[in-house]
């Protein structure tokens, strides 16, 4: 056994004091700032239960279409969908969609700020990837508890885990998309006069928008991962009955509805790559030396 | 071949006193602590020197330049000898050590941002070897580039733009990437940007080094004929000597990031400053640099039946030798001025020759 060198009773104290006093002084501060995700959230999912299930199913079938002009992709979205519905798992997918769309849209908002500023300074870079690295390694339920403390049981600490798990992905991809621009049409741009500015918005973002939604295709996979833990921690949805599923001992519920939230995922992920695929072709990324 | 050698002609209409670039002992050293690499240069240590002691890179090594206003002025040195750090110098796109440049007599050192922003976007455009076209755009935004980024409305700059993509010969490309076209296409686009700038300073790096010869050959021409018409003032870089004696009123030749030579091409070629340098002249085209001026014979004899501009070169005067014994030299108001004939031509093509020396 290692020797007790230090006594860690006071340090754990002192941080669980710490956490208690920030819950009970700041806890209402806290929650009113997290309101606007909630109501993002809530928005979001009223919004796509409210949506008939041909209509919900006939649009993402046609967003494949689009993206893929091809009968193949489509024909993919609507099984899986068909599946979820005659699985009458509906609802339930929709309550994850919406934590899935809330939390991607919040990760994207914050991230691709982030990737930006990192892209353009060596020091952030060195700061923010080990905090990066951090947020990818520690097991959730470490920053589940306190935000749960905080905010109670429910959907804000569901939602606040999951953007945290699902952003550094991009946060990393964005860095790296604007970082491999070809130094060549960056230079071209400079000796035009442009400000750092319009180049980052006029040539950088537009060029690295292909690994920025990389980016945001694995924060989707990841949000969607998230789906059961969050559900333990009062998000409902396909979560929801895979841990009822477990908890009953019904290996059906719990399997149909693993197989559902596979089902959405396959969906997401094999629009938002098609796209992905659908810019690098429109602008040749790589085929232009 | 008589067009051609007019190209020639039109250019140096110079201002000796009003260079539209100057750089004063210009210096640039690559790495985190230049000043200590700058004392040792100084010194008169070698590029390899520093290097060595310093891991420091010399980029440019004290370099004087005055580029008058109308010419094609050409750079030329081998791969690593500093050509692109000092064109980068002339549009601040890299910064000196030590040095000053004054572009259209202003210090462009001393500008702050926002003055450089507007200098570029107004006063000076670039070519680049690499092209540096936006894939995501379509040719006719390509071009139309520099004139957005100087806030030109959208229905002029495309107007604009249209002109000079038929200019260099793209009409119908205009809605195509990038990367449908072909190398010697996507430098027509790239020359056709800088173009549309309407600048009176235009700066090329090696724009036709990526380009198949005869790609290149016609790239060339076609820039002849164009600052026929335009008159600006290029700087031109190039690593190919035979390029630089075919564009080039005046060639500067650089080595280890310093000026080894300034001069005429016929200058450079007759007498070269150093071994290095005679290395090139060795294996050049000397037809193609020698102009008529120098080897005729001077005085007023009678009108010749055929005649040809002082700045013509000996290349384009051989083939008219087919059908005449002498050929007449015009000055720049056309009056003759002079007269060879093909023994002079040959001799002087010969006698330069280093092989047999200065016999
Ligand atoms: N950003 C840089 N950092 C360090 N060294 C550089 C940099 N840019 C150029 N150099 C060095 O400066 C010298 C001149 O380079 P360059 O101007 O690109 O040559 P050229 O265009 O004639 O081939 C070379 O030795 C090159 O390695
Ligand atoms: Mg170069």
């Amino acid at each position: 056994m290692f020797p007790e060198l230090i006594d860690t009773r006071p340090l754990r104290r002192a941080v669980d004091d710490g956490l208690g006093w920030v819950v009970r002084n700041w806890g209402g501060e806290l929650e009113a700032a997290a309101y606007p995700l909630l109501m993002l959230l809530n928005w979001i999912e009223r919004l796509l239960i409210a949506t008939p299930w041909w209509l919900f199913i006939a649009f993402f079938v046609g967003l494949a279409f689009v993206a893929t002009r091809n009968w193949r992709l489509p024909l993919v979205v609507f099984l899986g969908l068909i599946f979820l519905g005659l699985m009458q798992l509906w609802r339930d997918a929709m309550i994850t969609t919406a934590l899935m769309v809330a939390a991607t849209l919040t990760a994207i908002v914050v991230s691709i700020p982030v990737g930006v500023w990192m892209s353009r300074s060596e020091r952030v870079r060195q700061m923010v990837t080990p905090v990066l690295d951090l947020m990818q390694t520690l097991p959730s339920f470490v920053y589940l508890i306190p935000t749960v403390m905080i905010f109670g049981p429910g959907k804000i600490p569901a939602l606040l885990a999951t953007i945290v798990y699902a952003s550094p992905p991009l946060i990393r991809l964005t860095d790296l998309g604007l970082r491999n621009v070809d130094p060549a049409v960056m230079e071209a741009s400079r000796a035009f006069g442009t400000s750092s500015t319009q180049r980052l918005f006029g040539v950088q973002i537009p060029l690295a928008l292909p690994t920025i939604l990389a980016g945001i295709n694995q924060t989707t996979m990841m949000a969607l991962a998230m789906v059961v833990i969050a559900s333990m921690i009062g998000a409902g949805g396909l979560g929801y009955q895979v841990l009822q599923g477990i908890g009953r001992l019904e290996v059906s519920r719990g399997l149909f509805a693993g197989l559902g939230i596979v089902a959405l995922a396959i969906v997401f992920d094999r629009i938002t790559q098609a796209y992905g695929r659908r810019i690098q072709e429109r602008i040749g990324v790589g085929e232009v030396r | 071949m008589t067009e051609h050698g007019q190209l020639h002609d039109a250019a140096p209409a110079a201002v000796p006193d009003d260079p539209a670039i100057v750089m004063r002992g210009v210096t640039k050293i690559f790495g985190p602590d230049p000043e200590a690499a700058l004392a040792l240069l100084r010194e008169g240590r070698s590029k390899a020197d520093v290097q060595a002691e310093t891991g420091h890179v010399v980029g440019l090594d004290n370099v004087s330049l005055d580029i008058a206003r109308g010419q094609i002025y050409v750079v030329m040195g081998l791969s690593g000898s500093g050509k692109s750090t000092l064109i980068r110098h002339v549009n601040r796109l890299i910064e000196p050590t030590a040095g000053e440049i004054v572009v259209n007599g202003e210090k462009v050192l001393d500008m702050t941002m926002a003055q450089l922003g507007d200098f570029r976007r107004n006063r000076i455009a670039m070519v680049f070897q690499k092209f540096g076209l936006l894939p995501h755009r379509s040719v006719i935004d390509n071009v139309a580039y520099g004139l957005e980024t100087r806030g030109v409305g959208r229905a002029e700059r495309l107007e604009k733009a249209a002109h000079w993509i038929g200019i260099v010969g793209l009409s119908g490309y205009e809605t195509s990437r990038p990367r449908q076209l072909s190398g010697g296409q996507q430098q027509r686009v790239g020359l056709a940007r800088a173009l549309a700038m309407d600048t009176d300073i235009l700066l090329m790096d090696e724009a036709f080094s990526a380009l198949d010869p005869l790609i290149r050959s016609g790239m060339q021409e076609q820039l002849l004929e164009l600052q026929s018409s335009l008159n600006k003032t290029i700087l031109f870089i190039t690593h190919d000597f035979d390029e630089a004696l075919k564009i080039g009123n005046r060639i500067a030749v650089l080595k280890d990031g310093a000026v080894q030579q300034v001069g005429r091409p016929e200058e450079i070629v007759l007498n070269p400053a150093n071994a290095h340098i005679e290395e090139f002249v060795r294996d050049v085209n000397k037809a193609r640099a020698i102009h008529i001026r120098t080897v005729m014979e001077e005085g007023a004899f009678e009108p010749c039946e055929m005649a040809m501009p002082a700045d013509a070169r000996c290349e384009d005067v051989l083939p008219c030798f087919d059908q005449h014994e002498w050929v007449g030299v015009l000055d720049g108001t056309g009056r003759q001025i002079g007269r060879v004939r093909a023994r002079q031509v040959i001799k002087a093509l010969a006698r330069y020759a280093p092989s047999n020396g200065q016999a």
